[in-house]
């Protein structure tokens, strides 16, 4: 059971996306992007491999 | 005919072809409900991968974003929030879901909240509910289209309509053959194509500008000295409905009909959770989509309607036969969810308005699904030739609202009963007469000012009218409770969702 307390890190993209004050800046710069958009853009990826560390932590033994 | 065109022409007869050799597809017996309308619940993570990509990021979506952006600037940009969140929440909430409906049977979330509560009410006001959120949004997949056949010269002269017209008389007949196997197969198609088109562009358009540092420093300049100025940033009144518009939108996107549809095809439970995780790809996708109304911006296109903004892109840096890929990319990109959506809807049809209570599904319920789906596809098209594209636009963006008022009896209910039946129709309706309302003070747009203390509030409408709806469901559940009132049959059991 203590498998679950792994889901927690599923709040973490809802606390790095949903507070704009935070990324709502034009430096640093990457690839010539505002920060803006590649930190957003970024976060698809972090949520990505979040929720595939997550898949894989919580998987039932039989598999299923 | 131009070389975009016959590309055109040629993707789309092939797709039909396609479609209809879908029906011989896994050989399962189509006059099965279980088979027509969910593939026989056998797809497994590829084909559910394509299935629920091609069904969630429409053509409409990769229209609408980058146009969104082209319009108002960074706000635009909260499609990448929503579609980064919607995932986590999927995980959580499909993956319970996709357990009790293999054990039980359901088609549709009504199917659930039938079972659930007991409530012919409630499951009736769920099931309309999908029902009338689907329709403006297969509307908008037409506009979709659209807006590549207005490229041919075709719109001015009326001759966009006979194409609109043949391609969705098409798509209804082989949806109606094959069931969701046809857009499951064409999804192959439709994503081969939109990731191909989309590389290439991000290549290729942004290098022409000089670069991305050149594309957002034109961009801006020129939003700012626009009538109505926006930017590339966010003002500070704006955090407060960026967030909501993410979160909202997020929380809505995998109850719509269609997305349960998709989700419920899923072999095992196991795929579900794999997508989760692989469908963010898409996301990435769509995010430096939206960055193409941008490069729009910086290349002084200047489109009458929003909505050509992408078409326009393409045409103007790709040779024609590109061009004409691009196009059946967006063409094929409207018919996949457009066929999954009057699946969806038909299945609530079917399964929640029409069938009377009973465990046994008859091929009676499916004849009913596949009549559904065809005027279901019928009705949307009449709704695009006499209803003008703002109002579609308008109605797509209430019947999101309207969705997410089956939040609490569809979501919650998966984790628990407290709740009454009547608190949460009494709550539906209270969200739903909420969302008109806010959507008519405030002229139809997706926010709505609230003002209260002297300060002022601009929040999505579906998020408020949630609340609202939550606080009376909460609020009447408490009342029914202590005064004893009969809260309807369970036919769950805490096993069914292991």
């Amino acid at each position: 059971m203590h498998r679950r307390g792994w889901y927690l890190l599923l709040l973490l993209p809802f606390v790095g996306t949903l507070l704009p004050p935070l990324y709502n800046h034009a430096r640093p710069t990457l690839f010539g992007m505002p920060f803006f958009y590649w930190y957003q853009l970024g976060w698809v990826l972090v949520t990505a491999a979040l929720l595939g560390a997550v898949v894989v932590l919580t998987r039932d033994r039989n598999g299923v | 005919m131009s070389s975009a065109g016959v590309v055109l022409s040629v993707a789309v007869a092939g797709v039909t072809v396609l479609g209809f050799l879908a029906a011989r597809w896994g050989r399962g017996n189509l006059a099965d409900l279980e088979q027509w309308a969910l593939g026989g619940r056998s797809f497994g993570t590829v084909v559910s991968w394509f299935l629920l990509g091609g069904d969630l990021y429409t053509a409409y979506t990769f229209i609408a974003v980058p146009a969104l952006v082209y319009g108002v600037g960074a706000l635009g940009f909260f499609a990448v929030p929503y579609a980064t969140i919607s995932y986590p929440i999927a995980l959580v909430v499909l993956s319970r879901f996709w357990g009790i409906a293999r054990r039980r049977g359901y088609v549709t979330a009504a199917d659930f909240v039938r079972d659930r509560f007991g409530d012919r009410t409630l499951e009736l006001a769920i099931a309309w509910t999908g029902v009338a959120a689907a329709l403006p949004y297969i509307a908008l997949q037409l506009v979709g289209m659209r807006a590549v056949f207005a490229q041919f010269g075709l719109l001015g002269a009326g001759g966009a309509l006979p194409a609109l017209t043949i391609a969705f008389v098409l798509l209804a007949a082989y949806t109606y053959t094959s069931g969701l196997r046809a857009p499951a197969l064409i999804a192959f198609v439709k994503d081969t194509l939109i990731y191909a088109t989309v590389i290439a562009a991000l290549v290729v358009i942004p290098s022409r500008l000089g670069g991305w540092a050149h594309v957002f420093a034109t961009s801006a300049a020129r939003l700012a000295s626009r009538p109505h100025p926006s930017s590339i940033y966010l003002a500070p009144s704006q955090y407060f409905t960026y967030a909501t518009m993410a979160f909202g939108s997020a929380l809505s996107l995998f109850i719509y009909p269609h997305s349960i549809t998709s989700v419920l095809a899923a072999r095992s439970r196991e795929v579900i959770r794999r997508n989760a995780a692989l469908l963010p790809i898409y996301s990435l996708l769509l995010g430096l989509l939206a960055l193409l109304g941008y490069c729009a911006l910086s290349a002084g296109i200047a489109p009458k309607d929003a909505s050509s903004v992408v078409p326009l892109l393409f045409a103007r840096y790709f040779p024609s036969w590109f061009t004409g890929l691009a196009d059946a990319a967006i063409v094929i990109g409207a018919l996949v969810p457009a066929a999954i959506m009057c699946i969806g809807a038909a299945n609530l049809f079917a399964s929640n308005v029409f069938r009377e209570f009973s465990a046994q599904r008859s091929s009676v319920e499916t004849a009913t699904a596949k009549i559904v789906t065809i005027a279901i596809a019928a009705f949307a098209l009449l709704f695009i030739f006499f209803v003008p594209v703002p109002y579609a636009i308008d109605f797509q963006l209430l019947g999101g609202a309207l969705m997410l008022q089956i939040f609490p009896a569809f979501v919650f209910g998966l984790w628990t009963r407290w709740f009454h039946p009547k608190a949460l129709l009494a709550g539906w309706a209270s969200g739903l007469i909420v969302s008109c309302g806010m959507a008519y003070e405030s002229g139809f747009t997706s926010n709505f000012t609230l003002h209260a203390f002297g300060a002022s509030l601009t929040g999505f409408i579906a998020l408020y009218s949630l609340a609202v709806n939550l606080l009376i469901s909460i609020a009447l559940t408490l009342v029914l409770r202590i005064s004893g009132a009969n809260a309807g049959v369970d036919r769950t059991s805490a096993a069914d969702f292991a």
